[in-house]
């Protein structure tokens, strides 16, 4: 690890593009893992206390319970792909941008 | 070693595992697939293991240096990474149990499948990317990044090997009664194979054989799924109609009355039908699925196995990648399990499925046999032994993961970390690492074969609720709050471990001897009143079939009544399970709920009473490198 004893990382925290795409990343993270992890338990809470309203039937045989479950699939698959298209258009790229500069750096110093 | 002395090892583990299926012919008892049609099971086996024994010859080309063993070197791509994800997490309990729950439980089953999914979200959004960007072979490489190396990885190894070990027992015990069940070889045999094949995949091709072995495993489980559902739907219909035809099937409206007793009273058919797709049939206590769900959503970011996956790509975003292709392919085959679980509720009926294996987990394999024409047709057997093959390739694949996971923990974390302080040669690590896993691998073999008989069903979740407990809040702190420090991971860790083993061993799942014999003795007691009235009913009987009836119902409740009153005897004066206890000292039959939040207090606490300089001066390095990948790629040529 003789490279990342060269890095001032104290700078890179410090850097104010690191702070914002900190931040950002912070706030969309753990607001969608919030949000996944309410919506889940949502699932079997509701199937043991609202067993009445789970039953009520919307098309034929197919009921509130079952088409929530399902959608607890939809969501799933909605939070995985909204994230990879935030991530793939904005921290990826910023990232990139904080790396470049540190590496810009390093070789300098040699 | 040198290549020539590599080959002709293998030959000789061929030759072992041939003799095995030798040695194994005529120890054969009853198993699902027939007597006539074994042969087409040895077959299609033989044809999987000469296909990952294939890939394992040319990977054992490859594997040269601990980088090559623990993490393929890194060089595993995003799609080909959520495949083997898929195939690492996909155990026998979800492919054959979750279906085998819906076929027998109807909604609660289904339920049950979504919290598996859910797991990935935790994964994938606050776990994989940054251990990816921070570790290198192992879970406590990651703990040991800014804490004391020496401490967080003895704590961190000894939780990997107990996770790793209740996981690895669950398959080992689960794997020898499947293969036994579907194919009747003997429960020994099966154990021995299982380990045999497994060590020959992991000793000779490492992280990249084992990578293969659970991507064409999980390759092949998703194409019997879903040439199974497609059957199932051109039978009874897509979506809505298939639906339709299972509320109005008598198969599983006969099975609805059965699980309600006498609470169906005055329902018509229809109406228990629907019962089925509504929740309740099995989960009575919701604290408890509430306590598995913690478990399952938290516990899966902490299984070492699932985490070193993480660190056979080479980036960060092919981590993120292969997290999302692992939750496209083991959502999608939950979705699929609904389909198998109720068209084999329809196709074979819970009676039969329950005859077979009392926990349903035989649903799929006797829905292929159905599918296909039955039980005297070839494309019946063949689709059974297909089943039956997969089933068999999934305990191997799953098996091979877990060993690795604790092999890399003995060697990496423990021999070359702590007992030699990183000073070794990198032939020595690698040696180390195949020491490792014959130890990892002669053990899973010997618990597989002690703990024959047991009830090993809640060791998986008790695997999920420590790497919820332990693993899962020492992971994210460290990567996550600048004022974590060594104290907390070891004092999380021990908390954690203890708390999540110590209230499953106070908790129902145990056995309490003068539970079971009030059960038993209620049942004897009713039994016998059934006989003596069906005695005076008898004695006023007077046609033969109502006779020939009666007989038929007392000679049932005697056998009833026998083995009841038989396991009575067999608990003889015992008053106290096996902690000493008459009664169960905490309700829950998941711990998560309380040991989850104890984790996490104890870190915090550790992490507050305990002063270490180095885990504040390196947390600047730690947070800006898990952020942004810088030198991730360097950290695993390292």
């Amino acid at each position: 690890m003789a490279q990342a004893a060269t890095v001032d990382w104290k700078a890179v925290v410090a850097d104010p593009r690191f702070q914002a795409l900190h931040r950002k990343k912070t706030v969309f993270l753990w607001g969608l893992m919030v949000f996944s992890v309410v919506f889940y338990f949502l699932l079997p809470i509701g199937a043991a206390y609202f067993q009445e309203l789970f039953k009520v039937k919307v098309y034929g045989p197919v009921n509130l319970g079952l088409l929530f479950a399902l959608t607890e699939f939809i969501v799933a698959w909605a939070i995985a792909f909204v994230y990879s298209r935030k991530a793939n258009a904005e921290f990826d790229s910023e990232a990139a941008a904080i790396v470049a500069d540190i590496e810009k750096k390093l070789g300098a110093r040699k | 070693m040198n290549r020539r002395h590599l080959v002709s090892r293998r030959a000789g583990y061929f030759a072992g595992a041939l003799a095995l299926f030798a040695v194994a012919t005529p120890a054969l008892a009853q198993g699902a697939v027939a007597d006539k049609w074994r042969w087409l099971t040895f077959l299609v086996f033989g044809a999987i293991i000469s296909l990952t024994m294939f890939v394992t010859y040319l990977a054992a080309k490859r594997v040269k240096s601990a980088a090559d063993f623990y993490t393929a070197g890194g060089g595993v791509s995003g799609l080909q990474n959520g495949w083997a994800i898929a195939g690492d997490y996909l155990s026998a309990a979800s492919f054959l149990g979750i279906a085998g729950l819906i076929s027998i439980w109807g909604y609660d089953g289904f339920m049950y499948s979504v919290g598996w999914l859910v797991a990935y979200i935790t994964v994938l959004l606050v776990i994989a990317e940054p251990c990816r960007n921070i570790g290198k072979y192992t879970l406590s490489d990651i703990l040991a990044y800014r804490n004391n190396p020496k401490a967080t990885r003895i704590v961190g190894a000894i939780s990997v090997i107990t996770v790793s070990t209740f996981y690895l027992t669950a398959q080992m015990v689960g794997g020898g009664v499947l293969v036994k069940t579907l194919i009747g070889i003997d429960y020994e045999i099966s154990v021995i194979a299982v380990g045999v094949l497994m060590l020959a995949y992991v000793l000779f091709g490492g992280m990249v054989a084992t990578t293969w072995v659970q991507i064409i495993k999980a390759v092949l489980l998703v194409t019997a799924s879903i040439v199974l559902v497609i059957m199932v739907w051109s039978q009874y219909g897509f979506f809505g109609d298939f639906l339709s035809n299972v509320i109005a099937d008598p198969k599983v409206q006969a099975r609805v009355a059965q699980i309600l007793g006498d609470g169906s009273k005055g329902m018509s058919p229809a109406e228990l039908g629907q019962r089925f797709l509504e929740p309740g049939l099995l989960f009575k206590a919701p604290i408890d699925q509430i306590s598995l769900g913690m478990a399952l959503v938290f516990g899966t970011a902490g299984l070492p196995h699932i985490l070193m996956r993480f660190f056979t790509v080479p980036t960060a975003k092919a981590a993120r990648v292969s997290v999302i292709w692992a939750m496209a392919i083991i959502g999608g085959f939950y979705v699929l399990t609904l389909f198998l679980g109720m068209g084999s509720a329809m196709k074979v009926g819970a009676d039969q499925i329950r005859a077979v294996d009392a926990g349903g987990n035989m649903a799929a394999p006797l829905l292929a046999q159905a599918l296909g024409g039955g039980a005297d047709t070839l494309l019946g057997n063949f689709m059974l032994a297909f089943v039956a093959a997969v089933a068999f390739a999934t305990i191997v694949a799953v098996v091979a993961g877990l060993v690795l996971a604790a092999a890399s923990a003995m060697a990496h974390d423990l021999y070359v970390g702590v007992i030699r302080e990183e000073h070794v040669t990198p032939a020595e690590q690698v040696r180390a690492a195949r020491i490792a896993t014959v130890i990892v691998g002669a053990m899973a073999i010997t618990i597989g074969i002690a703990a024959k008989g047991q009830n090993v069903a809640h060791l998986v979740a008790l695997a999920f609720a420590v790497a919820a407990s332990a693993n899962f809040p020492c992971v994210l702190l460290t990567l996550y709050w600048k004022r974590c420090n060594t104290g907390g991971i070891v004092l999380g860790m021990i908390v954690g471990t203890v708390t999540a083993i110590g209230l499953v061993l106070v908790s129902p799942n145990m056995t309490y001897p003068l539970a079971v014999k009030a059960a038993q003795e209620k049942i004897v007691t009713a039994e016998a009143d059934k006989i003596a009235k069906a005695t005076t009913e008898l004695a006023a009987a007077t046609d033969a079939s109502a006779q020939d009836k009666l007989k038929a119902a007392i000679a049932r409740s005697d056998k009833a009544k026998g083995a009841a009153e038989a396991r009575i005897t067999e608990i003889g004066s015992e008053r106290t399970s096996l902690m000493g206890l008459e009664k169960p000292l905490f309700e829950l039959r998941n711990p998560g709920l309380i040991s989850i939040p104890l984790g996490f207090l104890a870190v915090i606490v550790g992490s507050l009473l305990y002063r270490d300089k180095r885990a504040e001066d390196m947390w600047d390095e730690l947070y800006a490198r898990q952020n942004t990948g810088i030198l991730a790629s360097k950290a695993a040529a390292h």
